[in-house]
């Protein structure tokens, strides 16, 4: 197994551009996500889905801005986390999911059924069943690329570095400088997200710097791979699958 | 800057990363004020003030970089007595024709030294009683890289106290722009200026340098060339000039637009900004030469440059004996711009119309115009990539919905030729830092795609292959036309093509630098600031060393910049008078006593042997008239120009005046807006009336970073059309409230031109402004929308809403403010469109 | 309850992705799966005690429900020619390998003992896949609770100790009223007692969820999800209480076995709307993480 690798986003040099977004579907290929005008910000895709591999957000004042500069308007680029313990491998049913040598989470598309089940149980909302097609697609962090040893598209088209690519506690260490930074700097609503192992999904594998509550860009603040919960959980339908065949003993045993 | 330029804003995202604080100046906060420091929101149009706020907080701060500006400016230098500024005449400088709306600049002149030889006719011709001319000729522009004639032995007062000199005379003009001014004109309250103040004189000086970068938001504008003038000086008072970290900034916009300059498709100049020969008063070379720029300094050499740029174009035909077929060039007889030829369209005395990678149905101001142009024409051609709105004006434009035009009526015959794109062909962009970038091609063009090359070259051909023996025809049948053709359509070789604009010597071999060309028609030369960009027979622009070459800081080894692959202009004063380095810091190119030169890390621009204390003999010609001080060498004399005394259409020294269409007052003179500025009043070309009570709004445009100008090559791409998929404007919660827009609605917004409609995008971006003790609200309105071409999205055309009102220098139209009414809502459709313009109309008169 | 306190979000979006399941097969699938395993568990039972008319009839009720939820199942793939994927590996992380790989045995067997019991061949095979599919049965009613549990679905996934309860008692409800409608009332004695059990089952577990939930029970009481829900509650009571005296009339029999099975199916639609409103909302993502990690929406 190569060194895992991964994504560093951080937020607060993101100018906005959507030079990923658009250097992610020339890559891959993406279809366009339609064509809506949604009033919100600048973001007029929405969300990560199908279509939309790496996507932009745009959080808007919610007062006045001031002569400052900063924080007024945030951008920050979302993608895949391509967590250590990902909901959507583990409950994909085919295989099509795996876990590529990079340490990446990566759909088979000839594998790839269609069943649906990794869409809810990523605790991100990333992954997405495409609308004609049928099966389900995300970032696939560019494997093809890594393949070929170049980095990700999306990384390569980021201007400003927003977007850094390379192995994963390499990046987490940048990470940490850089929050050191911006603390120093005054920028105390500067945090990492993402970035920390023991985390509810591990330790995601594209983690990120961001400027305010996680919620606000779109982002649980707590997420868990659901599958943490899987022993109870099939401890509970044991108990009930034995109530109802205790039940049915019972109802065959009574009065003829 | 981080919306249209985001690749070049990674390099001031890596400044603040060492430090740099990021001011950004702009009427919305935008995705560059996402990464400022400071977003100072200004009213559009009023950034004079602030400039000349600032100058003024430098001179009465005494914070002027003294040993700088008494060198290496026109500080010291006298004025001529006969000189009245806008301070003494509310508004106007002396030498105003108000039936002309123009200006005699003789009384600007510098006074002459008493010891010195009569100065000659500045610019070659009297300076009395050239301003008409001056204005008609749209001859501003034509100073070009050679700046305006004038007086190279003026007096001078070295204390900078004498009343009349530059120094003073700045001082007196800037005097009533002050920090209360900058709040109530352009809503920047004191505090926030104070901060800018403070830091920019902070970090100007021996050690530091303050870089200024603009774009549009300062150009498009009736004194667009006056807000950069006012930068200049700032800059200059600062020592910001010629220096690294230091400058004024044009962030260029189309690929190649700077290119586009350099070898112009502009009326008025020819290749490397030798101005265009004047019907009637250029009769010959000597004539056209005594009036085109001054003759100290490098432009001095301006017969050799002409000379071999005739070699060029004509060959064996130009000889010493016919002035070099001088004759053979065009003639202007007045202002052919953009918008007069529009109209000309409109007057039916334009007749047939190339459109070559334009879209002005929907990028020029006044759609409506543009439109009612192109319908009156005998024949239109327009190359394009996808067919543009340009091209289908006459069977889908809005004024058939109108009904303004009928389809069965419009005489036009249009021919589109569908054009091969930057990746389908090669040859070279020159952008932002002059700096010229050859690009190879990827794929061949599809179907009867064609370069432009192709095209212009072919097209020569035939009409060549047609011309008669007769003299009328000789300028076209004697034309030097004959580049190498390869492959299968015979594509010109765009190499052969750089060759010769780079320069060819009497060996036959490509020239090494500007310096060896001759006006004796041995040499030949395309465009002589290009000269050498393949010396030594190698296509320089075609280097692709990232951080090679001799400077990994200079990268010399990627691109070539003109002139002489300099890539800091007037850098003779990133050092002392002395010839040394201000400071270790900021070390660029300074002399080398020993070795009895200059050097340094850049291309050293001025004579790279001639020592500091070089003094010129008086008399001296060109070059030889510099002194070792003297940075600014395409300058007569030598310095940089905080007053003007010649070659600007509406003054010496910026002054604020309100945009053609304005909500407020001119708060510091009686003339409300700049006097000399181009306007066409006729029915066709409708103004709102400033004040306008029926247009009370700011209206300014812009772009967006997902799509491009006029949308020809953003809208039918999915990738980018689905980021911004409709026009939409962007108004603050304040005057949502006030009009009762909806963010997610429709909003009409109005002007005397027409209505559109947009969707609402309410947001605190969009500050409200104290102007003059009452709120001003701006609309902002990108326009990238069309309502067709091959556009996978449509909108109404913003462009549908702006004047025809342009700055006098260079003849760029104010999209930058206007004003306007928005109400909520959709727009009427078909005739009641029309009948809702005319009764705002009939308002906004009464 | 508890006004809810202030919550950002970005622009109202959801956070989670809705479930793509669609109506009316993943519910559909939820009942008959459900049905399947509980008629092969009682048909098993029925065969131990000689109770052949009901053991033919649920051995039927089990092979049919479930070769229909299967029909469902691959109906509801985006790529159906690609069901036997599903069998490509067993994953145990993966309810829905398992799931399937239990559905596949579940599917065999059933038919096996229908088979069996239908053309008379082969009785000592037809029972032995019985007895099994009585194993597989209970699996194959509840495993679909670890199913939708076992995602990021704030309505499920914190519903996962009372969904396979609810589902367990909706199987056996709707199984013990097909077995009411389709035996003679004399022999269907066990299928009233499986019916009114189930449906007490599936009310206590239905409590359960609306009010252990907190925030999270909202989407299962709101909206049409909380329509179905009541609905699905008055059905299962009013088929619960009209069971165990529907041996008297055939009427009866009709209205309660009527009502138990559409009480069961409103159940799993309200169970999948539920689902979707709960991603849909940034709140049942966003508020109960939030109190997770700080015990309260605002900063500690
Ligand atoms: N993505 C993208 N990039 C482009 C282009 C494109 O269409 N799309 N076009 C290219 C071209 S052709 C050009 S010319 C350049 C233009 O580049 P820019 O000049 O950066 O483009 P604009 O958005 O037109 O205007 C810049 C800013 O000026 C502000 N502004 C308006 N009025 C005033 C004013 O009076 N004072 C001040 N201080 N600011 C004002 C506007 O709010 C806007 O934010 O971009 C080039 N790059
Ligand atoms: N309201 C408002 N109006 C403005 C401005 C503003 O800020 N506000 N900005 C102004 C500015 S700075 C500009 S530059 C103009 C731009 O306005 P236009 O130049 O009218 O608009 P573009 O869409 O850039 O048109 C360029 C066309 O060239 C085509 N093209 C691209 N490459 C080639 C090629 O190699 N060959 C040929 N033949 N065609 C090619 C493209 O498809 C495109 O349709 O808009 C101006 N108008
Ligand atoms: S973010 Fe979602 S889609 Fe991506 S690896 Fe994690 S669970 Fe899978
Ligand atoms: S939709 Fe495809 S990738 Fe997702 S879980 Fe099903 S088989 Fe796996
Ligand atoms: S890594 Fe590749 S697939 Fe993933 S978002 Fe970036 S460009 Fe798209
Ligand atoms: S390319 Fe980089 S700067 Fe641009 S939007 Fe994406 S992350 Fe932000
Ligand atoms: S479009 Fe081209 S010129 Fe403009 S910022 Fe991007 S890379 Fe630079
Ligand atoms: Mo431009």
């Amino acid at each position: 197994m190569a060194e895992r690798m991964g994504f560093f986003t951080d937020t607060s040099v993101c100018i906005g551009c959507k030079a990923c977004e658009v250097a992610c579907k020339e890559w891959n290929r993406v279809p366009d996500d339609g064509f809506v005008f949604r009033a919100t910000s600048y973001d007029n895709t929405g969300a990560l889905g199908a279509n939309t591999w790496r996507h932009v957000a745009f959080i808007e004042p919610d007062r006045p801005v001031t002569g400052d500069g900063l924080d007024g308007w945030l951008m920050a680029s979302d993608v895949c986390k391509h967590c250590t313990e990902a909901g959507c491998l583990d409950v994909c049913p085919t295989g099509a999911l795996f876990r590529t040598e990079f340490g990446t989470v990566v759909v088979q598309a000839d594998v790839c059924n269609g069943c649906g089940y990794c869409v809810p149980a990523c605790p991100f909302g990333v992954i997405d069943r495409r609308e004609g097609d049928g099966r389900a697609f995300k970032c696939t962090l560019c494997y093809d690329r890594l393949r070929g040893g170049l980095e990700p598209a999306c990384a390569k088209a980021c201007p400003t570095d927003s977007i850094q690519f390379g192995p994963l506690d390499e990046l987490r260490e940048r990470a940490e400088a850089r929050l050191d930074r911006l603390h120093r700097e005054g920028r105390s609503n500067a945090r990492l997200y993402g970035e920390d192992p023991g985390d509810g999904v591990g330790g995601a594998g594209a983690f990120f710097l961001l400027l305010d509550e996680p919620e606000v860009y779109g982002l649980p603040p707590d997420p868990v791979v659901p599958t943490r919960d899987l022993p109870r959980m099939w401890r509970w339908a044991a108990a009930a699958a034995a109530t109802l065949a205790t039940v049915t003993t019972l109802a065959v045993l009574g009065r003829r | 800057m981080a919306e249209c330029h985001p690749v070049g804003f990674q390099w001031v995202m890596e400044a603040k990363a060492r430090g740099a604080t990021v001011f950004h100046i702009d009427p919305r906060y935008t995705r560059t004020s996402a990464m400022a420091d400071v977003h100072l929101p200004i009213r559009a149009g009023s950034d004079i003030v602030l400039l000349g706020a600032l100058i003024n907080h430098v001179l009465s701060g005494g914070h002027e970089f003294r040993e700088y500006v008494l060198t290496y400016t026109n500080a010291a230098h006298l004025v001529s007595e006969d000189f009245r500024d806008t301070e003494d005449l509310d508004g106007l400088f002396s030498g105003f024709d108000p039936d002309g709306r123009t200006y005699d600049p003789a009384s600007w002149a510098y006074a002459h030294r008493s010891d010195a030889p009569p100065p000659g006719e500045v610019g070659g011709a009297s300076g009395a009683g050239r301003g008409r001319e001056h204005a008609e000729t749209a001859e501003a522009e034509t100073y070009g890289s050679g700046g305006a004639a004038a007086d190279a032995a003026p007096a001078t007062d070295p204390t900078l106290t004498h009343p009349r000199c530059v120094f003073q005379v700045l001082k007196r003009h800037f005097a009533r722009y002050t920090p209360e001014l900058v709040e109530r004109a352009c809503g920047i309250p004191r505090a926030e200026f104070a901060r800018l103040a403070d830091t920019i004189v902070a970090c100007s000086g021996r050690d530091r340098t303050t870089a200024w970068v603009y774009s549009v938001g300062w150009t498009q504008h009736t004194a667009g060339a006056q807000f950069i003038r006012a930068a200049a000086i700032l800059q200059l008072l600062l020592g910001n000039i010629g220096r690294p970290g230091g400058g004024i900034l044009a962030l260029r916009g189309h690929a190649s637009i700077q290119g586009s300059t350099d070898i112009p498709t502009l009326f008025n100049i020819l290749p490397g900004y030798l101005p265009m020969p004047h019907a009637g008063r250029h009769e010959d070379l000597d004539a056209y030469l005594a009036s085109a720029g001054p003759d100290t300094g490098f432009w001095g050499r301006k017969r050799a440059y002409l000379v071999s740029l005739l070699k060029a174009w004509w060959g064996e035909h130009a000889t010493a004996g016919n002035d070099f077929c001088f004759g053979h060039l065009p003639r202007l007889t007045g202002d052919h711009g953009h918008y007069a030829t529009v109209l000309g369209q409109i007057d039916g005395t334009v007749k047939g119309y190339f459109v070559i990678g334009e879209n002005p149905a929907v990028g020029s101001s006044g759609g409506r115009a543009q439109r009612f142009g192109l319908a009156n024409l005998d024949w239109l051609v327009v190359r394009d990539l996808t067919l543009v709105e340009t091209a289908t004006f006459w069977k889908d434009g809005p004024e058939i919905a109108t009904g303004e035009m009928r389809t069965e009526e419009i005489g036009t015959e249009v021919f589109f030729l569908p054009a091969a794109s930057h990746v389908e062909k090669e040859g070279t962009f020159t952008n932002t830092q002059r700096l010229l970038q050859w690009r190879e091609k990827a794929v061949d063009p599809p179907g009867d795609c064609r370069s432009d090359l192709w095209f212009f070259y072919h097209l020569g051909k035939r009409v060549k292959a047609r011309m008669t023996g007769d003299e009328i025809d000789r300028p076209v049948r004697e034309l030097a036309w004959d580049y190498p053709e390869e492959g299968p359509h015979a594509e010109p070789s765009a190499a052969a093509v750089l060759r010769e604009i780079g320069g060819i010597g009497p060996d036959g071999r490509a020239l090494d630098s500007y310096t060896e060309l001759r006006d004796d028609g041995s040499t030949r030369c395309g465009c002589w600031i290009y000269c050498g960009c393949y010396a030594g027979e190698v296509n320089r622009p075609a280097r692709r060393e990232p951080r090679g070459g001799a400077d990994p800081w200079i990268a010399p080894d990627w691109g070539w910049a003109w002139p002489a692959n300099r890539r800091i202009l007037y850098n003779r004063a990133s050092a002392d008078p002395d010839g040394r380095p201000w400071s270790p810091a900021k070390a660029l190119v300074w002399w080398d006593a020993a070795a009895g030169r200059w050097t340094g890390r850049d291309v050293p621009d001025c004579e790279p042997d001639k020592p500091p204390g070089h003094r010129p003999p008086s008399g001296a010609r060109a070059e030889q008239a510099l002194s070792g001080t003297d940075p600014f060498i395409m300058q007569a004399d030598g310095k940089g120009w905080l007053y003007a005394p010649f070659g600007l259409a509406d003054g010496p020294l910026p002054t604020h005046y309100e945009p053609h269409e304005s909500p407020v007052a001119n708060p510091l003179y009686g003339v409300q807006a700049n006097p000399a500025r181009v306007v066409y009043p006729r029915p066709d070309s409708p103004y709102n009336p400033p004040r306008s009570p029926r247009f009370p709004y700011v209206l300014t445009t812009y772009r967006l970073t997902e799509h491009h100008t006029a949308g020809g090559m953003s809208r039918p791409l999915p990738y980018l059309a689905e980021l911004q998929p409709e026009l939409f404007c962007e108004v603050s919660p304040e005057l949502a409230a006030e009009r009762g827009l909806v963010n997610g609605g429709w909003a009409t917004i109005v002007t005397s031109r027409t209505a559109i409609e947009a969707r609402v995008l309410v947001t605190e971006r969009m500050r409200p402004l104290r102007i003059e003790g009452r709120t001003v609200h701006q609309v902002g309105l990108p326009y990238h929308w069309g309502w067709g071409g091959d556009g996978l999205v449509t909108g109404d055309v913003a462009n549908d809403l702006l004047p025809l009102a342009l700055d006098p220098n260079v003849y760029i139209q104010e999209s930058k403010a206007a004003t306007c009414d928005i109400i909520p809502g959709r727009r009427p459709a078909g005739p009641a469109l029309r009948e809702l313009v005319r009764r705002y109309r009939e308002d906004g008169d009464g | 309850m508890v006004p809810e306190a202030e919550f950002r979000s970005y622009h109202g979006q959801p956070i989670l992705k809705r479930p793509v399941w669609h109506e009316p097969h993943m519910p559909l699938y939820l009942y008959l799966g459900g049905v399947s395993g509980a008629s092969s568990t009682l048909a098993a039972a029925a065969r131990a005690t000689g109770r052949d008319r009901l053991a033919l009839a649920t051995r039927l009720a089990a092979a049919l429900s479930g070769a229909a939820g299967s029909a469902l199942l691959v109906a509801e793939l985006g790529r159906p020619e690609r069901f036997l994927n599903m069998l490509r590996v067993i994953k145990p992380t993966s309810p829905m390998s398992l799931g399937s790989w239990i559905l596949a045995l579940q599917g065999g067997l059933t038919a096996a003992a229908a088979g069996s019991a239908v053309t008379g061949l082969l009785p000592a095979a037809g029972d032995l896949a019985g007895a099994a599919a009585a194993v597989t049965g209970p699996l194959m009613a509840t495993y679909t609770a670890v199913l939708v549990s076992d995602t990021a679905v704030p309505a499920w996934h914190e519903a996962r100790r009372e969904l396979p309860f609810l589902f367990a008692g909706g199987a056996l409800a709707g199984a013990g009223a097909l077995a009411m409608l389709t035996v003679p009332r004399a022999e269907a004695g066990p299928a009233r007692a499986v019916a009114a059990a189930g449906a007490a089952i599936e009310l206590a577990a239905e409590h359960a969820i609306t009010h252990r939930l907190g925030i999270v029970a909202e989407p299962y009481t709101t909206g049409s999800a909380g329509r179905l829900l009541r609905a699905a509650r008055l059905l299962a009571a009013a088929g619960g209480a009209l069971a165990p005296l529907a041996g008297r009339h055939r009427v009866l029999t009709t209205a309660s076995a009527l009502a138990l099975t559409a009480g069961a199916i409103c159940t799993r639609f309200a169970v999948l709307r539920a689902g979707r409103a709960s991603a849909a909302d940034p709140r049942y993502t966003v508020v109960p993480q939030r109190k997770r990690i700080y015990g309260t929406l605002e900063m500690p």
